[in-house]
């Protein structure tokens, strides 16, 4: 795979797309300003970048999603516009976007017919599909429901999908984020194999080690413009992290840890049916979480995770109150409201529509979780409950301030500011309580490293102030860097919690993928160990 | 070719406050074309359709009386559509509780005491609250369509009203008119100045208004009602009760709806009658949305729609074209307001050829 040394040489060839001057601009926002990008035929080429940076308004202008204000895009030296994704198509460009677009009712071949200009036969586009994912080693069942799928086989119909139209050139919006390790290096294997076939490939990721194993090149952007273009491999990990974020990320410290306390969070044979035809059945969830420790629930999306969440939140109950005891106190039949009372705090992993509505302003939604449990300083008119909005607003400026959450105007609606901005908010707001249990879903999802690495600082500094705090994760370095213990939840089922310390990266894809070495009796014996 | 509704990146605040003017202004247009047609002079007919009704101190009475229904029905309904409940049927709920505040003087009305009037409007309320609640059980506890329903309600209330007043309730003494007896003195709901005829039901839908902006702007209550209309997960997990909210919103308006059923039945009519509505209901549809669901929005909205009632009646009169004009000026006010709004949120794209998104995000 190694080809740094081709570097000098692809420069001197006409780029495959080249952008000059590319920019995007959005009301006062110039969300991409002035980009300079070039391509060569048959590079691995990284775009990098923190949330917000324009990496997806890019992306979009490329494959004909958005128009650009100004600026020229150029395939393979000649000047183009391209108006429309069936432009992008033609022009062959592919891509494979981050949330898939995929209907879970359908087969994977008519899910790739939907996709396809012209009418062409289903049976043909079954066998082109069957015939492509052999010869790029990614095993695809054509007549398979998408419901029945993986979020792995998902991506690999997306990328047959894509590979279907022969592009020249592959866009990959953070392919990664959804895999495990294992499917992970399957997926380089098959972007190696494409780039053996001379196609190009665009590669969008925050995950830098990832960057540096299979890129030839890398561009990265900051506020909508490039601040470098490099071979990631002649650089480290904190030195392309600088770039992004344009100043040293903070190393997060887990120094300070003590001994764990009082436990705070005990489940027992928890169990839950699924809601619905495509949620995930609970089934004896044993997790047990002292005072002063943060316990990581690795895994792969849709493995149980939000189902796990709600239930631990009190947003759905669960029938046997016993199954869920916090502070001692069996609360599997109260609802979210009551366990605030007792000191919660919860940060779901959707920021808009959940953690937040997007359309109200800050401070209303800094009421949004909490009215009640903070009652005597947020509302006045004892039963009329009024809102006192100036005790509200000081809170709101308190936490952004705490946060450093940056906003245009004093109080904007939540939808306004980037992805890691709200979720500082969202994580702050309840940090802002002190609370003396804090479960966390997906805490980092889509933000930029800065403000990951201070959302990971923060939980790791609320266990040590002697909280518990579970934080429900797929991304393995953030598992890694804040847990005290680790466990795996796998198709609704809970591994045994391990001390992170004796848990390799192999144990814990071992463990995503459902191969369970632990029984009950063994999350038992763990429990007694700690 | 086809044409595609595409978002807008950013929206101007001053449009959307301008939203309803656009509006009525081009409903007026929409007239003056109309009144071409019929060879009306438009002038004269829009003199006499939306100026004449104000220039007498009657007629502003009348004004009271026709806005007094329609305010007092959109303010509960606005609390419905913001919270993203869609109670279509406030004309049933405002039949039933004209119905159920009509026993004390149709079938006691020998009862004659203070305590009467009152007691009229408490069970008035009662009864429009229970109508709404039959579509808020059937969405709560099993799913169904609530526009459907309560749509549907509007049908079975209307002929139980027209049994009753022809059947059981008919007036002894009222040669076999499908009428009930004339409320007694006890049982009529008082005017405000002695003047004019203009009733209480006005001053109701003023205080309704006031305290449900009130509720709207400064308190919990409302706030966890625009939390739901806007996001129900993020309601849940704020931890209001979606299914309360749908009780609260439908027995909100159905009470509402029914005060303001005894109030015209009580103040404007003074008895039942097979027919006791124009349409408040349906027309405080769009009094609710011509007043951005807002409670003071819909004080003004409601005194406008129900100046198209008065001006059909004098355009009847004094042009002599048919009163159905109203119904027409209705529908243009709620088809322009609902294209305002949608203009200045999206914009619209043609696109040609039939190149498809495929899988764009």
């Amino acid at each position: 795979m190694s080809s740094g040394g081709d570097v000098k040489d692809q420069e001197t060839k006409t780029p495959l797309l080249e952008t000059r001057g590319l920019t995007k601009i959005f009301g006062s926002l110039r969300a991409c300003d002035g980009i300079d990008l070039a391509i060569a035929p048959g590079e691995v080429h990284a775009l990098l970048g923190e949330n917000g940076a324009g990496k997806s308004t890019l992306v979009k202008m490329l494959f004909g999603v958005l128009d650009p204000s100004g600026g020229q895009i150029l395939w393979k030296g000649k000047p183009v516009s391209i108006g429309s994704p069936g432009q992008a198509r033609a022009t062959g460009i592919g891509m494979v976007f981050q949330h898939f677009s995929l209907f879970e009712a359908l087969t994977v071949a008519e899910n790739i017919a939907l996709a396809l200009d012209g009418n062409v036969p289903i049976d043909r586009i079954s066998e082109e599909a069957r015939r492509l994912s052999l010869e790029y080693g990614l095993p695809l069942d054509p007549s398979a429901h998408v419901a029945d799928l993986s979020v792995g086989e998902r991506q690999r119909i997306e990328i047959v999908r894509a590979l279907l139209q022969n592009p020249e050139l592959i866009i990959l919006d953070e392919p990664t984020s959804v895999l495990t390790p294992q499917e992970a290096d399957k997926l380089f294997e098959t972007l190696a194999k494409l780039k053996a076939e001379g196609r190009s490939v665009l590669y969008i990721s925050h995950r830098l080690e990832e960057v540096q194993r299979i890129c030839d090149r890398a561009t990265v952007l900051r506020h909508g413009k490039v601040t470098g273009a490099c071979d990631p491999r002649q650089e480290t990990p904190s030195s392309l992290a600088r770039m992004m974020v344009g100043g040293e990320v903070a190393q997060i410290s887990g120094a300070g840890l003590g001994k764990p306390g009082k436990l705070l969070i005990e489940v027992k044979d928890l169990s839950a049916p699924a809601r619905s035809p495509f949620a995930v059945t609970l089934s004896g969830i044993n997790l047990s979480v002292q005072a002063g420790e943060v316990v990581a629930i690795a895994g792969v999306a849709g493995n149980g995770q939000s189902e796990l969440f709600d239930v631990l939140s009190g947003e759905d109950l669960v029938s046997d109150a016993e199954a869920i005891r916090i502070s001692g106190q069996a609360v599997g039949r109260k609802g979210i409201t009551e366990r605030r009372l007792m000191g919660c705090g919860f940060v779901p992993e959707e920021r808009h529509g959940h953690a937040a509505v997007t359309e109200m302003p800050l401070t209303a939604n800094l009421v949004l979780s909490r009215h009640t449990s903070d009652r005597s300083a947020f509302l006045s008119g004892g039963p009329m409950g009024l809102i006192n909005t100036e005790a509200v607003a000081m809170a709101a400026k308190r936490i952004c301030g705490v946060m450093d959450v940056r906003k245009s105007g004093d109080d904007p609606a939540a939808g306004s500011l980037s992805g890691g901005n709200l979720q500082k908010f969202i994580v702050g707001r309840e940090l802002d309580r002190q609370p003396i249990v804090l479960v966390v879903n997906q805490p980092t999802w889509g933000v930029d490293a800065g403000a990951a690495s201070r959302i990971r600082q923060a939980l790791i500094d609320l266990a040590k102030s002697g909280s518990a705090v579970v934080v429900i994760s797929q991304d393995l370095d953030e598992v890694f860097e804040i847990a005290s213990r680790i466990a795996v939840i796998n198709e609704g089922r809970l591994s045994a919690p391990q001390p992170a310390a004796s848990m390799t990266r192999e144990r814990i894809g071992l463990l995503m993928g459902g191969f369970h070495d632990g029984t009950g009796e063994a999350d038992a014996e763990a429990l007694h160990a700690h | 070719m086809r044409i595609e509704l595409k978002k807008r990146d950013s929206l101007s605040s001053l449009f959307s406050i301008l939203s309803p003017f656009i509006a009525l202004g081009l409903t007026l247009i929409a007239g003056v074309i109309l009144f071409l047609f019929l060879g009306k002079d438009p002038v004269k007919a829009l003199y006499s359709f939306f100026i004449e009704p104000l220039t007498e101190v009657w007629s502003l009475h009348e004004l009271a009386i026709k806005a007094a229904p329609l305010i007092l029905i959109a303010v509960g309904l606005s609390v419905c559509y913001r919270s993203n409940n869609w109670n279509i049927g406030a004309e049933g709920q405002f039949i039933i509780g004209a119905l159920v505040g009509s026993v004390l003087p149709v079938v006691f009305h020998g009862w004659e005491s203070p305590l009467v009037l009152p007691l009229m409007l408490i069970f008035a309320m009662i009864g429009g609250a229970a109508y709404a609640a039959i579509p808020a059980f059937l969405k709560a506890r099993l799913n169904t369509n609530e526009i459907l329903t309560s749509l549907m309600l509007v049908y079975v209330a209307q002929l139980l009203l027209d049994w009753t007043v022809r059947g059981p309730w008919r007036n002894p003494e009222g040669f076999n008119f499908p009428e009930t007896r004339n409320f007694g003195d006890y049982a009529v709901l008082p005017r405000i100045i002695e003047t004019g005829k203009a009733h209480w039901g006005f001053g109701f839908a003023l205080i309704a208004a006031l305290v449900l902006w009130f509720v709207m702007r400064r308190t919990l209550k409302g706030f966890e009602i625009t939390v739901l209309g806007q996001s129900a997960r993020a309601g849940r997990f704020a931890g209001f009760s979606d299914k309360k909210m749908v009780y609260f919103a439908f027995l909100l308006s159905g009470a509402l709806a029914g005060l303001a059923g005894i109030s015209e039945v009580s103040g404007a009519i003074g008895q039942l009658r097979p027919v006791i509505s124009p349409g408040y209901g349906f027309t405080a549809i769009i009094v609710a949305f011509l007043g951005r669901l807002n409670p003071l929005g819909i004080v003004a909205a409601g005194l406008i729609l129900a100046l198209t009632y008065l001006g059909g009646e004098a355009a009847q009169i004094s042009i002599g074209i048919t009163d159905k004009v109203t119904r027409l000026f209705q529908g243009l006010l709620l088809f322009f307001v609902l294209g305002c709004d949608t203009l200045i949120h999206y914009r619209i794209r043609l696109v040609l050829g039939t190149a498809h998104k495929g899988s764009a995000a």
